[in-house]
C-alpha cells in the first residue's frame, strides 16, 4: 500500500509539473495544463501524506512532545 | 457545551504545553529531514508570490537579480549555519529564555512583545495573500499595488476566515505543522516552477535558448514602474540576505535549531533559500510580467496554473503563517508567563487576523521585511557578543541570571541606541542591517565592561 501510495503521490508530482513543459513548447494547451496540474495537486495530497507521515513517525518515534 | 466538557477542552489544549522553558531533551531532537521539510516549507511561501513582483516593480535589471540572489541567499544560510545554530546548540533555549538569561525579566518581556507583534504582523502578510486565492472563486475584489486599506467587506470575511484556520493549525504546535510543511513544500515548488514556465510563452519566450533575452527585455527590464523607486544589486543582494534577519542574525530560529542534533542542520535553510528566495521569485517576477504587472498573489498563479495554482497560493501562504504564529506564542507565553501556550497563540493569532485586513502589510512588504529585521537585530548581536566574546575579554556572560537584576541597561540601551543610530543612517532601509549589527556589538561590550565593574567580586555558578 505504501509503495503504491508513494508511485501515486509522484505521478502527481509529475502531473503538476512536466505539462508546463509541454505548454512552454507549444505542444499542449494551457486549459489541458491546469487540469492536468489539479489532477496532480488531488493525486499529491491524497496519497502523499500516507507515506510521508509514516517515513515521519519512524523518524520522529519517541520525541513526540505530547 | 457544559462545564466538564469545557474543563476537558481546556485540560486537552493544555496537553499541547511543549518545552518552551528549559533546554530540549536529548530524547527530543529531531532529525535532519524535518529542519529541510520546515525551511523548504517556509521559504517557499505566499509571499515569495509578493516579493518577486516587487523587484520587477522596481526595474531590477536581470543581471543584477540572478547575482544578487545568489550572494544573498549564500550569506543568509552561512548567517544560520555559523551565527543561530551554534548557539541554538549549545544552549537548547529559545531566544526568549536565552535573552532573559541575559537582559532579564522585564527587558525580555519588552522585547518579546515587539516582537510578537512583529510576527503577527509578518503572518498577518501571509494570511492577506492566502486570502487573494480564497476570494477567487468570490469574484473578491482585489487590492491593488496603492491600496492601504481593506478595500471591501468580502476581503475583511475571507481574511478571517483563513486566520481562523491558520490559528488552529499554529496552536497544534511545532510537530503538526513540521508534518503539514514537509507533505507541501515539494508540490508548492513544482507549482512555482510550472506557472513560470506555463506564462514565458506569452513573453514570447519558447526555448531556453531565448529566456536570457526576454528576461532582460520584457521581465526585469531595469524600468521600475512610476512612483517606485529603482532597485540595483545591493538592494537585490541586501534584501535576500537580511529579509530573514530576525530568523538568523536576530536569533530567533534558535527557538527551531534548538530541537537540532548537528550545527550543520543549519545548512538546512538553503533549502528554504533557494526553492524560495530564488527560484520561487523568479518565476513570481515572470508571472508578474506575464500580468502586465498585476501582483495580487492568488489571480497571478490562477494565470499560471488554474486552480491548482490558487490553492499553492492558500497552502503557501498557510505554511509560513504557521511557524510564524507558533513564534509569536512562544514569544507572548514569556510575556504572560501564567497562560498557557495554545492561549497566547490565539490571542495572536487575532491580533494577526485584524492587522492581514490591511492591504498595505502586502504592498509594502519589502519594506516592512527590512524594517522587521532591523528592530529585531540588535538583541540577536546581543547574544551573539554575550555568547561568543564577552567571556573572552574577561566579562561574564548572563549577566541578569548571574546578578538577579529584572533589566540590564547594558542590553536594553545597545538596543535602543542602535535603532536610533541605524535610523539617522544616510542609507535605505536595506542597508542599514550590516552597520547596525557592527554598532550593537559595539555598544554592548563597552556597556557590559561598564556595567560589571560592579561584579568583580561576583563569582559565577561554574566558578563555584
Amino acid at each position: 500500500m505504501r509503495k503504491v501510495a508513494t508511485v501515486l503521490s509522484l505521478l502527481g508530482l509529475c502531473l503538476t509539473v512536466l505539462p508546463s513543459v509541454f505548454v512552454f513548447y507549444g505542444l499542449l494547451s494551457w486549459n489541458a495544463h491546469a487540469r492536468l496540474a489539479f489532477a496532480g495537486m488531488l493525486l499529491w495530497f491524497v496519497f502523499a501524506p500516507l507515506w510521508m507521515h509514516k517515513q515521519t513517525e519512524t523518524r520522529s518515534a519517541g520525541t513526540e512532545t505530547r | 457545551m457544559n462545564p466538564d466538557e469545557k474543563t476537558r477542552l481546556v485540560r486537552k489544549l493544555d496537553a499541547l504545553y511543549e518545552f518552551d522553558r528549559e533546554p530540549v531533551a536529548k530524547d527530543k531532537l529531531q532529525g535532519l529531514g524535518n529542519f529541510i521539510g520546515m525551511y523548504a516549507g517556509e521559504h517557499v511561501a505566499g509571499t515569495e508570490f509578493v516579493i518577486g513582483p516587487l523587484f520587477v516593480v522596481h526595474g531590477v535589471t536581470a543581471p543584477d537579480l540572478f547575482l544578487g540572489l545568489i550572494v544573498g541567499n549564500i550569506l543568509a544560510v552561512l548567517s544560520w549555519v555559523f551565527l543561530t545554530a551554534p548557539i541554538a546548540l549549545r544552549t537548547r533555549l529559545t531566544l526568549y529564555w536565552q535573552l532573559r538569561r541575559i537582559c532579564g525579566p522585564y527587558l525580555t518581556a519588552i522585547y518579546s512583545i515587539v516582537n510578537a507583534l512583529m510576527f503577527c504582523f509578518l503572518a498577518g502578510a501571509m494570511i492577506a495573500v492566502s486570502a487573494t486565492a480564497v476570494g477567487l472563486p468570490f469574484k473578491m475584489p482585489m487590492p491593488g499595488l496603492n491600496d492601504m486599506l481593506p478595500n471591501s467587506i468580502s476581503w475583511i470575511v475571507v481574511v478571517f476566515l483563513v486566520g481562523g484556520t491558520v490559528t488552529s493549525l499554529a496552536i497544534l504546535g511545532f510537530e503538526k505543522f513540521s508534518h503539514f510543511s514537509k507533505v507541501c513544500s515539494p508540490w508548492m515548488f513544482l507549482v512555482f516552477v510550472a506557472a513560470g514556465l506555463a506564462v514565458l510563452p506569452k513573453l514570447g519566450c519558447t526555448t531556453f535558448g531565448d529566456f536570457w533575452r526576454v528576461a532582460n527585455e520584457k521581465i526585469w527590464t531595469g524600468v521600475p514602474v512610476a512612483g517606485q523607486s529603482k532597485f540595483t544589486f545591493w538592494h537585490v543582494m541586501f534584501f535576500a540576505w537580511f529579509c530573514n534577519m530576525a530568523m538568523h542574525i536576530g536569533m530567533a530560529d534558535m527557538s527551531i535549531l534548538r530541537y537540532a542534533r548537528k550545527w550543520y542542520y543549519g545548512f538546512a535553510s538553503a533549502f528554504g533559500m533557494f526553492f524560495g528566495h530564488f527560484v520561487a521569485w523568479i518565476c513570481s517576477g515572470i508571472l508578474c510580467a506575464a500580468a502586465a504587472g498585476a501582483i495580487a498573489p492568488g489571480p497571478i498563479a490562477y494565470m499560471g496554473v488554474g486552480v491548482a495554482g490558487a490553492v499553492c497560493v492558500v497552502v503557501a501562504g498557510w505554511t509560513t503563517a504557521n511557524p510564524t504564529l507558533y513564534r509569536a506564542g512562544l514569544a507572548f507565553q514569556v510575556a504572560t508567563p501564567d497562560w498557557k501556550r495554545w492561549k497566547v497563540t490565539l490571542a495572536a493569532g487575532l491580533v494577526t487576523t485584524l492587522a492581514a485586513c490591511f492591504p498595505a502589510l502586502v504592498m509594502k512588504l519589502l519594506d516592512f521585511v527590512a524594517w522587521y529585521g532591523l528592530i529585531l537585530m540588535p538583541m540577536g548581536a546581543i547574544i551573539f557578543a554575550d555568547f561568543w566574546l564577552l567571556p573572552r575579554l574577561g566579562l561574564k556572560p548572563n549577566y541578569a541570571e548571574l546578578t538577579g537584576t529584572p533589566f540590564s541597561l547594558a542590553a536594553g540601551i545597545s538596543w535602543i541606541v542602535t535603532l536610533g543610530v541605524a535610523l539617522l543612517l544616510p542609507l535605505e532601509i536595506f542597508f542599514k542591517g550590516l552597520p547596525g549589527w557592527f554598532i550593537a556589538v559595539i555598544l554592548y561590550l563597552v556597556l557590559s565592561s561598564i556595567e560589571q565593574n560592579k561584579l568583580k567580586n561576583i563569582k559565577t555558578p561554574a566558578e563555584g
